[in-house]
């Protein structure tokens, strides 16, 4: 009875709760919505001023125009080349910074040193000092290692700017890592790497989501790095999309600028939903006393 | 030289010595308990035979070789630890072959050895689940597969009951006992419980600040221990240690002590071995179970004497009776019949077994006689 009338005094109170989440969602989805209808209509029925409404006349035509013949820049390829830049650099930038914060997280945790607090103290830092301040550095190091203006060296900088993140996340994730594994392990036979490709990275699932999360979104979304370091040949997509927009020859086609922005947007979006629901799943249940 | 050989080790972490000079040789098939309370350097001396942590001076040695900067995977070492440490990725087969891949055995060979190891510890149905899905008392029994499987001339087991609930550990405790006695392996086994290193050991150390306080069996340890850390550490409950005097009674040596209503006693010793000490003050050891009621008292003993104590406090605890009385200023627990009719503010005759007494130096706390 008495679990009968809480819920039923609660009810007001679900209902209000259950209308404001209701509308916070409408609001944050709106900007998507918009970018989806305007993608989805020819610009004449933008232009005329329904930008909220839904399309009367139904077309891919800009999608098809963004990906391979809008004007970006001063060729009409579309965001097809700058988008496979984008992927090109962003796999290994990602594969190499999540691996090197794994192993240095590994070796501040299991294998301390002289000085490794120091160490970790310095690659903390790298993580917040500003982009501007290392721009004329990182140019001056990348003309030197004859990478300036390919996707190699914008590989090279994300690469380099991910470590301190990446070893951010795995040194406190391993600090947390019982080190009589590790001794077991030594004990059992297996060397350096052996313990961290056989026990301590399978793991590590949680915690390289986070970092993979982490660090391609940072790495997809950046245009700094991207608009300073990169060729004409060898632009992210995040600078395409600028030039998209930018582009002043004849009218401004805002369907087919907000069908690039959707794709320059969608990688991120699908990294969240295809690796978000290993985000709190605890790998480590059972290694020890639990 | 034994098979297992600690010759002068020590070890410190900067100018802080956590172990001093210590010396054990373990023959083989020998089954050495290292026992003392936290930090007093137990665990340490286990890792340093593991290969785990250096040895700062001294050496170790198995079957004669000096183990000194040999890695842990080459020492031929099997460890259990506290934590049992399974590899959470992999299964319990995959826990248990997980050494011998590493030293390269072949996979028909892992199998077979799988097989025997897990049917001595009835894992078989479990060789499939992850550490995750077993209990306390399963991953105990994979940890020791895990070690067993490799076949080591050494087995360290670091407190492996200790993570267990106290029934747990007891058939825990037998099951160990038992294997040793099954396989003959040498064994040394850390732990905090005295329990556990009186019933498992072949030979005890009790360490204490880092110093081995005495080495010897489970019996001379209980019954001689070297001084008072020892006699009180050793033994549930501890030996009783209160203050007393060597008098000379009828010419033999006795100790007299201060009961609590303020009465003298003198109690005589079994033994001559105080005759030269009439005058000095001693702190006198005596277990529970050599404190009884007169009828409880050991028959075979020639110096059982009777004295008439005032009772403070009566612990019935089953098959005994505890029963405590004040001497010296000190609580003394005598073990007594369980139907015995005593309580407490009676005087009551408490029979001590003077063959069972110990006498300790106040001040340096080390045996006398």
């Amino acid at each position: 009875m008495s679990t009968m009338s809480r819920s039923s005094s609660l009810r007001p109170a679900r209902v209000i709760l259950y209308l404001l989440l209701a509308l916070f969602c409408i609001y944050y989805l709106l900007p998507l919505y918009v970018m989806v209808v305007n993608s989805l209509k020819p610009l004449s029925e933008i232009t005329s001023g329904g930008m909220m409404s839904l399309p009367k006349q139904w077309t891919i035509a800009p999608w098809e125009s963004a990906w391979s013949t809008a004007q970006v820049g001063v060729e009409a390829t579309g965001l097809k080349p700058y988008f496979l830049n984008s992927i090109i650099m962003v796999v290994p930038a990602v594969a190499l910074s999540t691996l090197v914060g794994a192993l240095n997280g590994y070796v501040l945790t299991k294998w301390t040193f002289r000085g490794a607090t120091i160490l970790f103290g310095l690659l903390l830092f790298g993580c917040f000092i500003p982009f501007q301040m290392v721009l004329i550095p990182m140019a001056r190091m990348l003309g030197l290692m004859g990478l300036a203006g390919t996707v190699p060296g914008l590989i090279f900088v994300h690469f380099v700017y991910g470590i301190g993140f990446s070893t951010l996340y795995f040194r406190n994730y391993y600090a947390a890592f019982p080190t009589e594994l590790v001794r077991a392990a030594q004990i059992d036979g297996a060397g350096f790497f052996r313990i961290f490709w056989r026990i301590l990275l399978p793991s590590s699932g949680p915690i390289a989501v986070v970092c993979v999360i982490w660090q391609f979104t940072n790495i997809w979304n950046d245009f700094l790095f991207g608009a300073s370091f990169s060729d004409f040949d060898s632009q992210p997509m995040t600078v395409a999309l600028n030039n998209l927009v930018q582009s002043s020859t004849g009218v401004k086609e805002y369907n087919v600028h907000f069908a690039g922005a959707i794709m320059a947007a969608l990688p991120t979006l699908l990294v969240y939903i295809v690796a978000g629901r290993y985000f709190v799943r605890g790998l480590m249940a059972g290694s020890v006393k639990g | 030289m034994g098979f297992l050989d600690i010759k002068q080790a020590t070890k410190s972490y900067g100018s802080l010595r956590v172990l001093h000079e210590t010396d054990i040789s373990i023959e083989e098939g020998e089954f050495l308990v290292l026992v003392g309370p936290s930090g007093c350097g137990k665990s340490t001396l286990l890792n340093m035979i593991a290969g785990l942590e250096d040895i700062t001076s001294g050496e170790i040695a198995i079957k004669g070789k000096s183990m000194n900067g040999v890695k842990p995977a080459d020492r031929n070492i099997a460890m259990v630890f506290q934590s049992y440490a399974l590899y959470p990725n992999m299964t319990v087969s995959g826990n248990i072959s997980f050494g011998m891949e590493m030293h390269g055995i072949a996979k028909p060979e892992r199998e077979k050895r799988i097989g025997q190891v897990a049917d001595l510890l009835q894992i078989s149905h479990l060789l499939d689940r992850k550490p995750g899905q077993l209990s306390g008392g399963q991953r105990q029994r994979v940890a020791m597969g895990r070690a067993l499987v490799r076949e080591p001339d050494v087995f360290l087991f670091d407190e492996p009951l200790s993570n267990l609930d106290a029934k747990l550990r007891v058939d825990m405790r037998t099951e160990i006992k038992k294997l040793h006695q099954k396989l003959g392996t040498t064994i040394v086994y850390v732990t905090h419980d005295q329990i556990e290193a009186l019933t498992l050991s072949t030979r005890i150390a009790v360490m204490f600040g880092g110093y081995v306080q005495q080495l010897g069996t489970p019996k001379e340890i209980y019954d001689n221990p070297a001084n008072m850390f020892v006699a009180g550490f050793m033994g549930s409950p501890s030996m009783n240690l209160f203050p007393a005097k060597v008098v000379s009674a009828d010419s033999k040596p006795a100790a007299e002590v201060t009961l609590a209503d303020g009465k003298k006693a003198a109690i005589p010793f079994a033994s001559d071995a105080l005759s030269s000490s009439i005058g000095r003050d001693i702190i006198l050891g005596i277990r529970p179970e050599a404190i009884t009621d007169r009828d409880g008292a050991d028959r075979n003993s020639r110096a059982v004497h009777l004295v008439e104590a005032p009772v403070e406090v009566t612990e019935p605890a089953g098959s005994d009776t505890f029963v405590v009385s004040q001497i010296g200023g000190k609580d003394v627990t005598g073990r007594f019949r369980a139907d015995v009719a005593v309580k407490a503010g009676d005087v009551f005759p408490f029979a001590f077994n003077m063959e069972k007494a110990v006498a300790f130096d106040p001040k340096t706390e080390n045996r006398i006689a």
